[in-house]
Formats: structure tokens, sequence, C-alpha cells
């Protein structure tokens, strides 16, 4: 289709606008390179992975008891937060009263908006000494799981509920027409017309809860330890930069940064890996 | 049969859970925080480090940093989310890597946002610690949220309106303004909340960025302290400061039903200009 | 009537934000004073600098957290005009100027429901090397310890690991705190856990009811009138650090902040003031 003027002035502006979005990745990239410049020069990589332990005022960087504790802690929240969200999204377009609906509704999109600092405190306050009952010490892996689920369970339910509302009411009458069942017509036709929706939901989920900061740093117990049970005290790779960036100098600081170059490169595999599995099964 | 109503019923159980928790964090945080709300707290300026006076500045930098961080965000990640969805193939070199930098971005954790946006527009563009640089980082954390649920929301209008457009010889801006955008209004706005929650829950990238100055701002070139920047010191760092903190947490989620509400009327009445029927 | 209401609501928004961009006339008389580093001392500084304001009309106090490394730097590189660091100064930090403003104790604390009441040093490198692992062998409860540290870098953990003689790696964390207020909360929510904080910050908790004990050091109590007598063991300084001698307005904050003027400043925040 060819475009007036008008519109290939605009297609230009929106690619440059585009292209800010990419370039700011880059920038951020750049800065982390930038900052643990300094302890890549006279360390090797392999170190970060076989080092003893994690303590960088003696000079041992073994990051991947943080690398795992962040990766456990960001599957179990998006395993917990998916179907708890996409439940709550089918509850609000199709099961509830629009009154009802509408308040709960309202709930999902207040909680999106607790800052972290609050939701850690509540689970340093609360939920921990709870969960302490259970085994001590309270604040574990799975203290951090549950924080986290709550703190990204609002943006899968709400971009759910966006997608199934963009679901063509053509297919709803059509499935009424048929004789389908609510669960019948939910689970055959709704869930997979809303699909891309969801998943682009999740993909925002998981990079939030991958990035979570301060909430991890309050309730997962910060001991760099590869994590052997949901009790254990662990520390995500997010918590360690903001516990020790505040007094850490020279390698130490610049250890810090290669951990948040890890972590990108954590997300970007990520972000990889959902784009081939959702390309192959574009063709289905 | 039998499937549909243990459907129904795990569903309702889920809703029950889910409010039932936040209903819980909700009330452990605002009722030991109603009892020191007052229109003096709104007010006033902070005294004591905050274990006395109000948050008055605090809010009204709070906002600021709100407006600058939407007003920069928006615009853009409309643009950007209307060039993937209309002007892009799903395929193509250009909508992948945007695509996937938003992803990437998205996943940035906030306190490397708070140390780029300190070394970025702090140091390197000169602003200092101020409410324009705070906002600019927010902004740059909200953009990826913003963009993936306008792009949904474009992507699922249904073709037949471009179609339709084109027959009549609509210019593609003119199909965008009065078809695709306000046929993608819920998710336009579901995004528009999920990003406004983000940017007021943020703690990290604002302690760095917009700074810890409770004055009240002159400009946006000076430094203000954010509400959750606020609770955090107050909650973490003073001692004493617990009972202003829920009092502030309280204020805050106040703030934030109203800012959504202001923002969910404001979009709805712009997109309802339009020629397709919103439900 | 629909896209008026819409145009007069950005003419409002448009007017606000252009009301707040105007920069202050540029008047040489204000001078600003700026000051980054330790998150510690933050609160306290923003209140002597408000003090400070009130007392110099054309001086503004710009108080921003980082942490001490973040003030040692900003201080050397005069990005800030002093720095705030929360612990003495280093070897290779020698060349910066640094004042003492205030002390701040470190005290080991338990929770109130543990009946332990004392452990003397041999006990405390054993329970935090993870020799001794059940209360019960200090003569407590039958319940497994949980160590809480304080996370690697830190002032107090550095003097805590100097004066038991320990290297951080000798010691077995169960949990890894940052800020004081964390390490309360957490010694509070877990009835078999021990650790160590700020001395002024615990005993304001424990004055309010908070769940948590003081442990006296080598018989000596943990409180704020020990460490300002000095007689408490375990202590800190809270130091402002400045590249060169301090002139002009810098000067008179630094004279301000370590005069006997702000000691109740530093006392509502719980540290010991170092005038007398």
């Amino acid at each position: 289709m060819s475009l007036s003027r008008a519109d290939r002035q605009l297609a230009v502006l929106l690619r440059g606008c585009a292209l800010l979005a990419a370039a700011l990745v880059l920038l951020i990239l750049l800065f982390l390179l930038k900052e643990s410049w300094p302890v890549l020069q006279h360390i090797a990589l392999i170190r970060f992975v076989t080092d003893a332990s994690w303590h960088p005022v003696e000079g041992l960087y073994k990051l991947t008891p943080m690398l795992s504790a962040t990766c456990y802690s960001t599957l179990g929240a998006v395993l917990l937060a998916t179907p708890l969200g996409i439940a709550s999204a089918l509850f609000s377009r199709y099961y509830a009263p629009s009154l009802l609906a509408g308040c709960y509704r309202r709930l999902i999109e207040l909680l999106a908006g607790i800052p972290s600092v609050v939701c850690g405190f509540w689970g340093l306050t609360t939920l921990a000494p709870l969960i302490g009952h259970l085994h001590p010490p309270g604040v574990s892996l799975l203290t951090g799981i549950l924080v986290l689920t709550l703190m990204i369970l609002p943006t899968v339910a709400l971009t759910a509920d966006s997608a199934l509302a963009a679901v063509p009411a053509a297919y709803l009458r059509g499935a009424a027409a048929l004789g389908l069942s609510r669960w019948g017509l939910i689970i055959g036709i709704t869930l997979p017309a809303a699909r891309s929706g969801i998943t682009a939901g999740v993909m925002l989920a998981a990079g939030r809860a991958i990035g979570e900061t301060m909430a991890m740093l309050m309730v997962a117990g910060n001991v760099v330890q590869q994590p052997h049970s949901l009790f254990d005290s662990v520390r995500t790779l997010t918590a360690n930069i903001a516990l020790e960036m505040a007094y850490a100098t020279g390698d130490h600081r610049a250890a810090l940064f290669v951990s948040g170059l890890a972590l990108m490169f954590t997300v970007l595999l990520l972000v990889g890996t959902a784009e081939l599995i959702s390309r192959k099964r574009r063709y289905v | 049969m039998f499937k549909n109503a243990l459907a129904t019923m795990l569903i309702w159980l889920t809703a029950m859970m889910v409010s039932g928790v936040f209903v819980w964090l909700l009330s452990d945080i605002l009722i030991p925080g109603l009892t020191h709300l007052s229109w003096a707290f709104l007010a006033e300026a902070p005294t004591n480090a905050g274990r006395s006076g109000g948050i008055g500045p605090i809010i009204i930098s709070t906002l600021l940093i709100l407006l600058v961080a939407m007003l920069t965000a928006t615009p853009l990640s409309l643009a950007t989310a209307v060039l993937l969805s209309e002007f892009t193939q799903h395929d193509s070199v250009v909508g992948r890597l945007v695509r996937g930098s938003l992803d990437v971005l998205a996943g940035v954790p906030s306190i490397v946002f708070g140390l780029f946006g300190n070394a970025f527009f702090c140091i390197y563009l000169g602003l200092g610690f101020s409410i324009l640089s705070g906002g600019l980082t927010l902004a740059c954390m909200v953009l990826p949220i913003l963009i993936r649920t306008a792009e949904q929301g474009l992507q699922s209008a249904p073709n037949d309106y471009r179609l339709a457009a084109a027959a009549l010889g609509m210019s593609r801006s003119a199909t965008l303004v009065h078809l695709l955008l306000p046929s993608a209004a819920p998710a336009l706005i579901a995004g528009l909340m999920l990003g406004i929650g983000r940017a007021v829950a943020e703690t990290a990238a604002l302690a760095f960025t917009s700074g810890y100055v409770d004055r009240m701002p002159d400009s946006l070139f000076d430094s203000g302290r954010a509400l959750s920047v606020h609770i955090y010191d107050l909650s973490m760092n003073v001692a004493g400061g617990d009972t202003n903190a829920y009092s502030s947490a309280l204020v805050l989620i106040l703030l934030l039903l109203i800012i959504n509400s202001v923002a969910m009327s404001l979009a709805k009445q712009w997109l309802h200009g339009s020629v397709v029927a919103y439900e | 009537m629909k896209k008026l209401g819409i145009v007069v609501a950005l003419i409002v928004l448009i007017g606000a934000v252009w009301g707040f961009w105007r920069t202050k006339p540029n008047d040489a008389k204000i001078e600003k004073l700026v000051l980054t580093g330790s998150s510690t001392i933050a609160p306290l500084a923003a209140e002597i600098g408000k003090r400070f304001e009130s007392l110099h009309s054309n001086v503004r106090v710009d108080v921003q957290t980082g942490g001490s490394s973040r003030g040692v730097s900003d201080a050397r590189a005069g990005l800030a005009d002093i720095g705030m660091a929360s612990r003495a100064l280093k070897d290779d930090e020698k060349d910066l100027l640094g004042f003492t403003v205030a002390l701040d104790g470190i005290s080991v604390i338990l929770n109130k429901a543990n009946p332990v009441q004392s452990l003397n040093k041999q006990q405390i490198i054993d329970i935090y090397t993870g020799k001794i692992i059940n209360w019960k062998e200090v003569g407590g409860n039958d319940a497994p310890i949980t160590v809480v540290n304080k996370a690697e870098g830190r002032s107090t953990l550095e003097l805590f690991l100097h004066y038991f003689g320990l290297k951080n790696t000798d010691v077995k964390p169960h949990v890894v705190i940052g800020d004081n207020q964390q390490g309360i909360k957490t010694v509070v929510g877990n009835p078999d856990a021990i650790g160590y904080v700020s001395v002024g910050t615990a005993e304001y908790g424990a004055g309010q009811g908070v769940a948590i004990k003081l442990l006296p050091l080598e018989g000596i109590a943990a409180s704020v009138e020990n460490v300002r007598n000095r007689s408490f063991p375990l202590s800190r300084p809270l130091n402002l650090v400045t590249r060169t001698e301090p002139v002009g307005i810098v000067k008179d904050f630094i004279e301000f902040a370590s005069s006997t003027q702000i000691n109740d400043l530093i006392e509502a925040q719980y540290f010991v003031p170092v005038a007398r």
C-alpha cells in the first residue's frame, strides 16, 4: 500500500521514536560496561563462577549462587502469578457482576502502585515471622517468591484483562450459538484469541520480577548461598547491588556492576528464548 | 458440565484469595496510618527528620515527577506502539529489535536505572539531582509497559477497520486517530494505569536522581523527595519514623486512587470522540 | 464543549509546568551547599542544614544520599561540597579531610523473649562462626540460633569483625541485612535471632516497646550514655569529608555542625555528640 506524503513523514517520525527505545538499552549496557571495566581488567571472567564465595573485600567474586537465586525467585513468582492473574482477569470479565468486577479491577490497579518498599516492609514484618514459625529463619526464598508474586500479579491481571476485552464479540456470540459452556468458551476460544496479549503481560511481569530490588532486599534473607530448599535464605543479584553499593569502593563497586551485567545477559537470554518459542508457535 | 462448575468455583476462589491477601496488606498499612492523617499532615513540611510535621512538599514533588514522566513517556510510547503495530511487518528486523529491546528494558533492575539515571541525566546532561532527572528516568522505566500494552491494543483492532478506511481513501493518520486508537482504548488505559502505578511505586531509581531534599521545589530543576523515597527513609533509616511511614503510605494510596480516576476519565473522554462504540 | 474542556485543561497544565519551570532569578546571593553520602548521616545532616538555613537566609543546603563511598568520591571529585561518611577514612583516603561530628555505638541485640541475658566475647565469636548453633548451649531455649550479619563493606560490619578478631569469610550468617531498621525488624520477627545494630536506634526502639533487648559488652551496658562517656568499647565516627581545607560557607557549616549548638539534633537522631 503506497503511503501519502504525510504518512511517510509520520513513518519517519515514528521510526525515530522507536529507535530511541532501542538506543536506551544500548546506553544502559554501555554504562554497565564502563563501570565494571576496572575489575574486568584484572579479574578473569571465569573467576566470577569459580571463586570460593562472594566476599569482594577479600577478593572473592563468586556470582553463581546469586544468579540461581534470581532465576528461582523469578520462576517461582511467574509460575504463581500467571494463573492467578489470568484467573483474576477472567473473574472480572466473565464471572463477576459488573459492580464487583469494577471494584476488583480498581483493587488490582491500586496494588500496581504499592511501592516496593511497602510490600517489602509488609513481607518483613508480617509474612516472614509467619513463615519463620514453619521453618526458621523466616526470610527466605519462599517469602521472596510470595512477595514478588504479589507485586507482579497486577501486571498480569491488567494486561490479561485488556487482552480479554479485545476478543471480538462475534466469537462470543458464535460460541453461545453453538451451545458452548462458559468454561468451554474460555478454554477453547477466548484464551487462545487473547494469547499474544497475555504473553506480553507475562513478559512484562517477568521483567519486573527479575528487576525487583527493594522488596527482595528486605524479605529474601540476603545470604549468598545456593538455595537447596524453599526455606533457605538467598540473595538476588539486584538485592546484592542495592545492599553493597552504598559502601563499595574500587574493585568491589565494579564487581557489583558486573553482577548488573550478568543480570542484563540473563534478561537477554530470557527474551531471546521467548522470541524463539513464540516464533515456532506462530504457524500453528 | 462438571468442568464448568469446577472452573467457576476455582475462579471465584482465586478472586477471593487474591482480594483477601490484598485487603490484608492494605489494612496492615492503612489502619496504623489513619490515626495520624490530617489536613495539617498533607500541607505542612516535614520536621524532625520527617517524624513530625507533614508531607506537603513531598506530595508536590511526587506529582511533578509523575507529570514529567507521563508527559514524556506517553507520546513517545504511543508513537513507538503505532510504528510497531501499523508500519512494520511483525517479523521485520526493526520490529524484532525494538520489541526485544523493550523486553530487556522491562527487566533492568530499578537500582541500575537509578545509577544509570544519575550518571546520564544528573551528571552527563548536567541536570543534577532534580525533579526533571527523576521524571526522565521514570519515563525510561515505564516506556516498555506503555508501549507493549498499546501495541497489543492496536494489534487487536479488527483488520476490517483498516481495510474499510483504505477503501474510503482515509490517510493512515486519520485511520489511527478516529478508528484504531479508540478501539484500542481498554489496552491503552490498562497500560496507563500500570505505568502510573509503576512510576509512583518506584523508590531506588528516584533516590539517586530526584534526590532526598524535602523542601518545596521552586522549579523542575530543584531536587525533590518523592513519596516512596520518604516512606523508605522513614521506615528503614530513621528511628521512630514508622508511624509517619504508615501515614505517608496511606496518602500515597489515596493519591494513586485519585490520579487513576482522573487519568482514566481523561483518557476515556479523549478516546470517546470516536466512530467506534466503546463498551 | 468537550473539546473546550480539554483545551482549557491543557492550558492550565502548560501554565503550571511553565510556572514551575522558571528558574530562580539568578541571585548571586543564594549560595547552595551540597552534601552527599551516607544515608545514616543524611537525616541528621538535613536537620542541621535546616537549622543552618534559618540562621543564614541566603544559603540553601541540599542533602543527597548514595552511601558513604559515594560521599567520599563526590567530595574528592568536587561533585559535592561536603561528603558524608559513616566510617573512619581509609588509608587511601588520607588526601581528604574528615571532621567527626558524632559517634554511633554498636550493640548486639536479642529478641526480648529470649531468656539469655548476656554473652561473653568468646560466645559471640562462636555463635557467629557457627560453632554454637543452639541457644541451649549458652543457657537459653532449645532452639537453633538465627545469626544476623551486616552486608559486606559496611562500617558497622568492619568494626564488629575487628573487635571480635574475625574475617567476614569466617562468619556463617543465616540472614544478612543492610540498614539498622531492617536488622531490628528481623530480630523482632524471629525469637531466636541475634544481630547487631546502632546503639542509639536499638535503645530508642527498646524504649518504645519494640521487642528487642541490648546485650552488654564485656560487662558494660550498651547505652548511648556509655558511648558518650567512652566506656562502651564499640563505636564508629560519623564524618563530614572535604577535599581541601574548608573555606567560606563550607567552613561555617562544618563549624556549626561541630558545635554544641546542634547537640540536640544529634541526640534526636540517637547518635552521640562529640562536642561537649
